[in-house]
């Protein structure tokens, strides 16, 4: 069974849930989320974390 | 068929294997790397697995891991979204383990597989894992299964039906609405950590008075059917770095109690609300369950089915329940072993077997065991005296007699337990009549809060005798009544006491392991799955005429439960435990020389 790029399992999420107002959110987050990991800040720890 | 099945990189990473089906295998990664809820690669666990499998990696069928991350990081966005920009400090703090792990399981497992496993890898939805957990190794052809925890990806309590192979998910509440999160909510108000301190809070709850109930009923609008919702008002965790809000923190008069500070009436109080409102939410899923899917069977699993007064209450109490089977391991480790099931069972169609009596789950004694050469070996490295019995008889001799002295006894015996309870395999276990025997085990053995209760081992064959409990709790999930028989009547003083003050005084005549309420969190104890337990305790009872012993796990607070007889070793020599049994070894303290680094050695583990 060959498998999916992460990419192409997204689309197929995105497909599947009929969720395509997410996706232009996503880029924007997902850039978003590239910066925050460049920038390397740290904030302070949770008390429970949900994912 | 080999499916390795896999729970990681949230609470309590653990794997499982299934070899045709068979449970051959389970361990939490925690038991190995001595760190706590260990939510890394289970890197130790899986390698356990596939040695006692007789495989390698590259050997496997399938993998499969038991969430979608996809989901789950969609719930993730869409609640960051839906509370921008409030929740940014959360998405700060979120991304960067999504983007460099999270997203990217499939890499993350083929490197934790040493880059030879080419297989497929699965993902079931979380409450699938945690529902295949419950029904495929129970005893039953048909059953409700209900699951209730924390969060998955979106699900927070689901109710399905399995019936043979089949599991049908039917109904779900959805995040950020969740019985768990509720619970862990009020277990960090009063001063407990989240995750890891709930069941304090339910040792807290018999000492209080339901008081809040109606206030804690303004935050939740509960349905007849099981059904809630929150008033996210009160609640800062979706958003936030905290479980509550300031509106919460005014309801109920003041900031969350700091830990480590002594719990007060109020926090007592608070406690046995969230219990009794925990429950009439627990009872009333567990009969829409059962009516919803005609069964009078239901099976349990999720971090919620480990609060094991609300499942007595379940047991006793629900109309239409005839049989109840709780997955022992009901946290995030057992969606390892749920996992592996679903995809034997529900996606390749493998039939499963069942007599409706006997569970599959081998007594949760899915984990690494030593020979006696081992042991040896092991304790020849400390220097350490010990005794060798070779026959089971002898054995069973010298620790009943150790008990029945008053001895405080640590028993490591066989397979580890899969799952947080221990169950004989790795157990510290006393006798209970002495009423001293609490505070002597939460104070120098636990170095623990002394409010804590002990749990008991009773004798299947006489548990009737002792408590109100009209099944079996072989997996000690169950809490119930202890017997008026052997209740002791309390003065017109001590009926006076309350908080704190009730716990010296003894209440049956097992006081150690009777709480303030009577009650009692039992463990039944047969000849099939736990044996050599099985011989103490009727040796036991012959000197003694007591069918009940204290069982605790083999740690100190904050300690995962000793794995090895090294552990074993140095949590008996850096406590004030008086024997220990390893297999057919027996140590006693005053023959030992003493060991140095007591203090490193417990500073190791932080408080939980």
């Amino acid at each position: 069974m060959a498998r999916k790029s992460f990419i192409g399992e997204y689309v197929d999420y995105l497909k599947q849930s009929k969720k395509w107002w997410l996706a232009p959110v996503m880029a924007v987050i997902g850039l978003l989320g590239v910066l925050v990991v460049l920038g390397g800040t740290s904030v302070a720890p949770f008390i429970y974390t949900l994912f | 068929m080999k499916i390795l099945g896999i729970s990681a990189f949230y609470h309590d990473s653990a794997a499982a294997l299934i070899i045709d089906g068979q449970i051959v295998a389970a361990a939490q990664e925690e038991r190995f790397t001595r760190k706590k809820h260990d939510e890394e690669f289970p890197k130790n666990a899986i390698d356990y697995c596939l040695s006692i499998g007789g495989i390698t990696a590259d050997q496997l069928d399938y993998v499969v891991f038991y969430e979608k991350p996809l989901l789950k990081f969609d719930r993730l966005m869409e609640t960051y979204i839906g509370y921008a920009p409030q929740g940014f400090a959360s998405f700060k703090k979120a991304l960067p383990t999504w983007l460099k792990k999270k997203l990217f399981l499939p890499r993350e497992i083929d490197k934790g597989l040493g880059g030879i496993y080419h297989g497929p890898i699965l993902f079931p939805e979380h409450h699938q894992s945690h529902a295949a957990s419950a029904f495929f190794p129970s005893p039953f052809e048909k059953a409700a299964v209900l699951t209730i925890d924390g969060v998955g990806e979106w699900a927070s309590t689901s109710i399905a039906i399995g019936d043979g192979h089949n599991l049908k998910m039917l109904k779900e509440i959805r995040f950020p609405h969740s019985l768990g999160l509720l619970y862990s909510a009020f277990t960090y108000y009063t001063g407990f950590k989240v995750n890891s301190g709930e069941y304090k809070l339910m040792g807290l709850a018999p000492y209080g008075e339901p008081i809040y109930v109606d206030k804690i009923k303004q935050m939740i609008d509960i349905k007849e059917d099981g059904s809630y919702r929150l008033d996210m008002s009160y609640f800062n965790y979706a958003q936030g770095l905290t479980m509550t809000s300031d509106k919460f923190h005014d309801l109920f008069g003041g900031p969350a109690r700091q830990r480590e500070t002594d719990a007060t009436q109020k926090d007592m109080d608070i406690a046995a609300s969230i219990q009794a409102v925990t429950e009439e939410i627990m009872k009333k899923l567990a009969k829409h369950a059962l009516e919803i899917t005609g069964t009078r069977n239901l099976c349990m699993a999720g971090g919620v089915a480990l609060n094991c007064v609300g499942n007595g209450k379940i047991l006793q109490e629900v109309e239409g329940l005839d049989n109840l089977f709780i997955q022992p391991a009901s946290g995030d480790a057992g969606g390892a072993l749920g996992a592996a099931l679903f995809a034997w069972h529900q996606i390749l169609k493998n039939p499963r077997t069942v007599n409706g009596k006997d569970d599959l789950q081998k007594g949760s004694l899915l984990g690494p065991s030593f020979t006696n050469d081992q042991v040896a070996e092991a304790l020849k490295g400390y220097n350490a005296k010990s005794h060798y019995h070779a026959t089971e008889e002898a054995l069973a001799e010298a620790v009943s007699q150790a008990l029945a002295d008053s001895k405080v006894v640590g028993l490591f015996n066989g397979r580890a337990e899969f799952g947080p309870r221990a169950l004989g395999a790795r157990s510290i276990i006393g006798d209970p009549r002495n009423p001293e025997m609490q505070k002597i085990m939460n104070l120098k053995i636990k170095f623990r809060e002394s409010f804590r209760p002990f749990a008991p081992c009773v004798l299947e064959e006489d548990m009737q005798k002792y408590f109100e409990l009209r099944a079996p709790s072989p997996y000690m999930l169950l809490v119930g009544k202890v017997k008026d028989s052997i209740k002791k009547e309390l003065t017109e003083e001590e009926k006076k006491l309350f908080g704190i003050a009730k716990l010296n005084v003894p209440r049956s005549t097992v006081p150690a392991i009777t709480h303030v309420d009577y009650s009692a969190r039992v463990q039944s104890v047969d000849d099939k799955r736990n044996p050599r337990l099985h011989r103490i305790m009727t040796k036991f009872k012959e000197k003694t005429d007591c069918s009940v012993i204290i069982n605790t796990s083999f740690n100190v607070r904050g300690e995962p439960i000793v794995l090895t007889p090294e552990d074993a070793y140095r949590c008996f020599m850096f406590t004030h435990m008086d024997v220990l049994v390893l297999e057919n070894h027996v140590l006693y303290k005053e023959e030992q020389e003493k060991l140095e680094g007591a203090d490193e050695h417990l500073a190791d583990f932080e408080l939980d």
